[in-house]
């Protein structure tokens, strides 16, 4: 089982009133009213300590994403913060970058491009996410026409799949990338390219291309394991119906995770910030996040008839109820034997092999978020790494050139 | 007046348009907005006359063909089609909104075609002084303050709109406006200014002097950019002038068209 660092770099300073004052966290909130370029400095200082901090103390992988004018996540290029990690991770653990939102990048070949950099740069240790984006980056910041998001996408994977496989140069004459010479220099490191991380919030297109090529599916949602679940056997469903293997390791899945010595200590640590995230960072008018066109009609009928997670998450919020959070799985929180027991049970009930932890929440400072990544690389990742086996897959989507093992310091303990 | 409703199928299938048709005399196409085809008091008085054929956009409602018309230029093309199938060689086109915008676009494009035109709050240009609103990027429930002159009258009320509990039919308002927003994203401005000297036909702006959607504004620089144009405000009018001074709007525009 591999244990991934996630960070989403969220602004953790939002006003008390935010959500009562503002329309949303995501592409309309003011900057010059709310976003302080000397708090962002000192946040990115901290967030790539806290990185850094995860390779020390073993984490397998380190990831890194993409939005644009949002407040949980300022990380408008996540290839410069995986160019600064690079470096500066001498524990080798993966760098994964999930992702580059495809469509938004005319021609998509700058994409083939930073990651390959990005993988010569790393020796080998990319993983290329591949995200569709949501609707807030690809159609409202970025102004992609809705209906364009989708082919975008389609057209831009397959143009960087050529450029890093076929001999260049050579023409490619698609719809919106139109490109006489095809050669970028370089080219990644690992052969036949960094293995390919889906990024998906459920559309069913997604599991089908994951399967179909063989890459891994990542389901990013800060909904937690338990509503994960219907999305994580629909992928299952669909692997088994497209005659792939039900290797663990061809899946991932985000989880807020907040460790302390006791479960009443997780509360009083982390309440405060978990709620900031759950209040604001998901502050979104449901007008954004799904701009007509933007799904498909097949995914379209698929997620109207889904129940969604965001309304149960808000009623706990509008109780201020952390027993509902805990109780309905939106963060796994408690004494290091709690949250390993709850990892194990929803990992397994998912069938992933790829956990995407997600360890800084909300306005978490950040002696607390080294505290919380700390006690989950001591005390709970070592007892996950074992999960899957005994069923003896092979991992085949790991970078080439990461470390593939817990390190001999973790494994001691140290 | 009661409109036949049929399909019409072009390009071998391609295309399957729900169309509605009524009435006898020069062709007459109208082309609708982003709320979708309805039979309206407008399409009834001008069917007195004319025979008047209201196909829905491709991808709006039950209609298919939206995959084949990629950009403007498509969709202009497709209209040739349509009217070629209809055996019409020449018609007055009305359109409202984005239908507005269509018909000024077939119009330049086309002005052989086009006897006369009516154009009803067009979209199709850009005024950073009155950006048009982002109506997929608000709560549905502001819109009415932004269409109607009068968001809380008998107008308002009546305009139909999709049940917030029946998944189905938010569905289908969903990929109606994707089927518009294909054309307009992320600003209507798709360089129609440019084209609009190609316009000969006589051309009547009806605008809503309320239209808060559209501001009235925009009438000024499709009068000043068409040759033979002329704009008529409507007082106590929003963005649906046609419905909510149906009578004054209908007669401006029936006594053009005669």
């Amino acid at each position: 089982m591999k244990s991934i660092f996630f960070h989403l770099m969220p602004y953790r300073d939002l006003p008390d009133d935010f959500e009562q004052r503002y329309e949303s966290v995501w592409v309309t909130p003011p900057n010059q009213e709310l976003c302080d370029p000397v708090k962002v400095t000192q946040y990115y200082q901290w967030n790539l300590d806290e990185l850094e901090l995860a390779d020390q103390l073993g984490f397998d992988g380190l990831g890194v994403n993409e939005h644009h004018q949002n407040a949980y996540g300022f990380m408008a290029s996540p290839n410069l913060m995986a160019a600064a990690l690079a470096r500066r991770t001498p524990n080798k653990s993966a760098i994964l970058v999930l992702g580059n939102t495809l469509a938004l990048y005319q021609p998509a070949l700058r994409v083939a491009e930073e990651f390959a950099m990005l993988d010569c740069m790393t020796e080998g240790r990319l993983a290329a996410g591949f995200p569709v984006g949501t609707s807030m980056d690809v159609n409202r910041c970025y102004g992609v026409t809705p209906t364009e998001t989708r082919p975008r996408f389609y057209e831009a994977h397959d143009l960087i799949i050529k450029a890093w496989t076929q001999p260049g140069p050579f023409a490619y004459n698609g719809r919106f990338n139109k490109l006489r010479y095809v050669n970028p220099w370089p080219l990644p490191l690992q052969k036949p390219h960094p293995p390919v991380w889906l990024a998906g919030g459920g559309s069913i297109e997604t599991y089908e291309m994951a399967v179909n090529h063989d890459y891994t599916y990542n389901f990013l949602s800060f909904f937690g394991y338990q509503f994960a679940k219907k999305v994580m056997d629909t992928f299952w469903e669909t692997a088994d119906r497209l005659g792939a293997d039900r290797n663990p390791y061809r899946a991932g899945f985000a989880q807020q995770i907040c460790v302390a010595e006791t479960d009443a200590q997780a509360e009083e640590l982390y309440r405060e910030h978990v709620m900031y995230f759950f209040k604001k960072c998901l502050h979104i008018p449901p007008y954004f996040m799904e701009t007509p066109g933007y799904r498909t009609k097949r995914s379209t009928e698929f997620v109207l008839k889904s129940n969604t997670p965001a309304e149960r998450a808000a009623a706990a919020m509008a109780r201020d109820d952390w027993n509902a959070l805990v109780d309905g799985g939106f963060v796994i929180a408690g004494s290091p034997d709690t949250v390993t027991e709850r990892l194990i049970e929803a990992c397994k009930s998912l069938r992933v092999g790829n956990l995407i932890a997600l360890l800084q929440i909300g306005s978490m400072p950040h002696e607390l978020t080294k505290q919380n990544i700390t006690l989950f690389a001591t005390e709970v990742m070592p007892r996950l790494r074992s999960l899957w086996q005994d069923e003896g897959w092979e991992h085949k989507w790991w970078p080439q050139g990461a470390r593939q093992e817990a390190p001999a310091a973790a494994v001691a303990g140290e | 007046m009661q409109p036949d409703e049929s399909v019409l199928e072009l390009r071998d299938g391609r295309f399957k348009i729900r169309t509605l048709q009524a009435g006898s005399g020069d062709p007459l196409l109208y082309v609708h907005g982003a709320g979708g085809l309805f039979w309206d008091p407008l399409l009834d008085a001008l069917a007195a006359n004319h025979r008047v054929v209201a196909p829905e956009h491709p991808g709006a409602g039950e209609s298919q063909g939206l995959e084949y018309v990629e950009d403007l230029w498509d969709l202009v093309l497709y209209y040739n089609e349509l009217l070629d199938h209809l055996g019409i060689d020449r018609a007055k086109v009305v359109g409202h909104s984005f239908g507005g915008m269509v018909a000024a676009e077939l119009a330049c494009n086309n002005p052989e075609r086009v006897e006369r035109l009516v154009l009803i709050a067009p979209i199709g240009l850009w005024r950073d002084d009155h950006p048009v609103p982002d109506i997929s990027g608000m709560p549905p429930e502001r819109l009415p303050e932004l269409v109607f002159a009068d968001p809380q009258g008998p107008v308002a009320a009546m305009l139909p709109r999709p049940d917030p509990n029946d998944p189905e039919a938010l569905f289908r308002a969903s990929m109606t406006m994707a089927s518009v927003l294909q054309f307009i994203w992320p600003l209507p401005d798709k360089g129609l200014s440019k084209r609009l000297y190609r316009l000969k036909a006589p051309t009547l702006l009806v605008w809503g002097t309320e239209d808060k959607l559209v501001h009235p504004a925009y009438g000024e620089d499709f009068a000043a950019a068409i040759a033979n144009a002329r704009l008529e405000l409507v007082e106590g009018a929003g963005h649906l002038p046609q419905l909510e001074q149906a009578e004054r709007t209908i007669g401006l525009i029936t006594g053009f068209l005669s």
